[in-house]
């Protein structure tokens, strides 16, 4: 915690309000709804030394390494990395889940054959990871680590258990909304994806200042998964659905006489 | 047009599962055209961000960017990560900054065509990733990085520090600012 009281979660949540009211009124003003976090976002405390005064120069660049990437296959990759309650001789604690969804680019093409990597924090609240100082108990039968190639429907899938809420010190009582991070390579390095998918329903959203750096509503509301009974296996697991959309341009993307969009 | 998925810090805690073994070592062990390219991730204050996650993409030296499989590799015994392995380029590169900020890769030089690595910056505290590049060469004429104003282009090359080494650091505010790109296919609005 820096120097100086925290702040309260009254003073973080007016902040959030005024941050999504200004959006509001831009879009009503007729600018396009942002799909992405502003990346300095005060609420979240960590911004304020970590954002760019400058935007990203745009560089129009038909040459640019960063259209094509990196590739992964089955040497990366193996069947068991998707299920994250194998890893260990024992089963872990917690609500097993399935979660499952497509991959898709802007035009809604399937991103195929692509590396997707997921991480999380333990049904207690708490991350396999040294720094991670929260009482909360580790469980000696769970990591929390996967990754997973998306198939011919650009479809990926994961088995592991639900991640609990914990604690952060961005401002005062702080709570994180149970959520799994996400990675997602395309076909080209400048659709790259990090970000957090979040479980319905949650009643820390509203409080939560990384969910809500994104500041258009509906935008908001693609970070969350859907429960979906038709993929919960009976007397096993629970089942979520979450779509993906990588942003970007693809390798592909410009075609012959074509406007860039 | 989809809406796409919004971004997401990558947060504090990946350390457990993004880095990888021989996650810097792209060039195959013993090649002796290897080169290392090394720098600090510095925050608005110039204190050093221990916690930055970077990837490095560049195409082989041959000219081509197409990639290969292998940066992640697996032990076919105990199943477990052994990283890119020493045999196959792959062109990827994934590195944790430690304590004083500092990363390391160490690559086959990048085509004289793109003579960069294209290096993409995660970080706790950074809502949605950065993409900037380290210039291992002087940016040929088609290029149009090439046109960019002096002190902005300047930001983007690497300073060669002798055998084989060269030094980008990354700072994501302030007066020494990086220029982080938004790279597209086309000229136009996005
Ligand atoms: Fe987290």
């Amino acid at each position: 915690m820096a120097a100086g009281s925290p702040l309260t979660q009254r003073q973080v949540s007016a902040e959030i309000a005024e941050a999504h009211r200004a959006t509001a009124a831009a879009v009503a003003a007729g600018a396009p709804a942002p799909h992405h976090p502003p990346r300095d976002f005060a609420p979240y405390r960590s911004t304020v030394l970590r954002h760019p005064h400058r935007p990203p120069l745009p560089l129009a660049d038909p040459d640019a390494a960063e259209l094509h990437g990196p590739v992964f296959g089955r040497t990366d990759v193996t069947e068991l990395d998707g299920d994250l309650t194998r890893q260990h001789p024992g089963e872990p604690l917690g609500e097993r889940i399935t979660v499952t969804g497509r991959v898709r680019d802007r035009r809604g093409r399937p991103v195929r054959g692509q590396l997707v990597e997921l991480w999380q924090a333990n049904a207690a609240g708490r991350y396999a990871h040294p720094c991670d100082r929260h009482p909360a108990p580790l469980d000696p039968n769970f990591t929390g680590a996967g990754r997973c190639l998306t198939d011919d429907d650009g479809a990926y899938r994961f088995t592991t258990v639900r991640p609990g809420a914990y604690p952060w010190r961005n401002h005062e009582n702080a709570w994180r909304p149970a959520h799994l991070h996400f990675s997602f390579f395309g076909s080209a390095f400048t659709q790259r994806l990090v970000t957090q998918m979040y479980f319905p329903g949650d009643p820390l959203f509203p409080h939560d200042p990384i969910l809500q750096s994104v500041t258009d509503p509906a935008a908001r509301a693609r970070l969350v998964a859907a429960y979906d009974p038709a993929l919960s296996v009976p007397e096993w697991s629970l089942g979520y659905r979450w779509d993906v959309v990588l942003d970007g341009p693809a390798a592909t993307w410009a075609e012959p006489g074509e406007a860039a969009r | 047009m989809e809406p796409p998925t919004p971004s997401q810090t990558v947060g504090p805690f990946y350390g457990h599962a993004l880095p990888f073994p021989g996650g810097g070592e792209v060039a195959p062990a013993g090649h002796p055209d290897t080169v290392t390219v090394h720098g600090r991730v510095y925050d608005g204050a110039g204190e050093p961000v221990p916690d930055a996650l970077l990837e490095c993409w560049q195409a082989d030296p041959g000219g081509s960017p197409a990639g290969r499989p292998g940066s992640l590799r697996r032990d076919p015994a105990a199943g477990g990560l052994t990283g890119p392995g020493g045999a196959d380029f792959t062109g990827f590169a994934r590195v944790a900054t430690d304590a004083d900020g500092h990363w390391s890769v160490r690559t086959l030089p990048p085509p004289a065509a793109r003579p960069y690595l294209a290096v993409c910056v995660f970080a706790r505290g950074l809502t949605r990733h950065l993409y900037t590049r380290a210039y291992l060469g002087a940016p040929p004429a088609g290029d149009p990085v090439a046109r960019l104003p002096r002190e902005l282009r300047a930001t983007l090359l690497a300073h060669a520090e002798g055998d084989r080494t060269y030094r980008f650091d990354v700072h994501l505010q302030g007066g020494k600012e990086t220029v982080f790109l938004d790279i597209r296919a086309l000229p136009g609005p996005r």
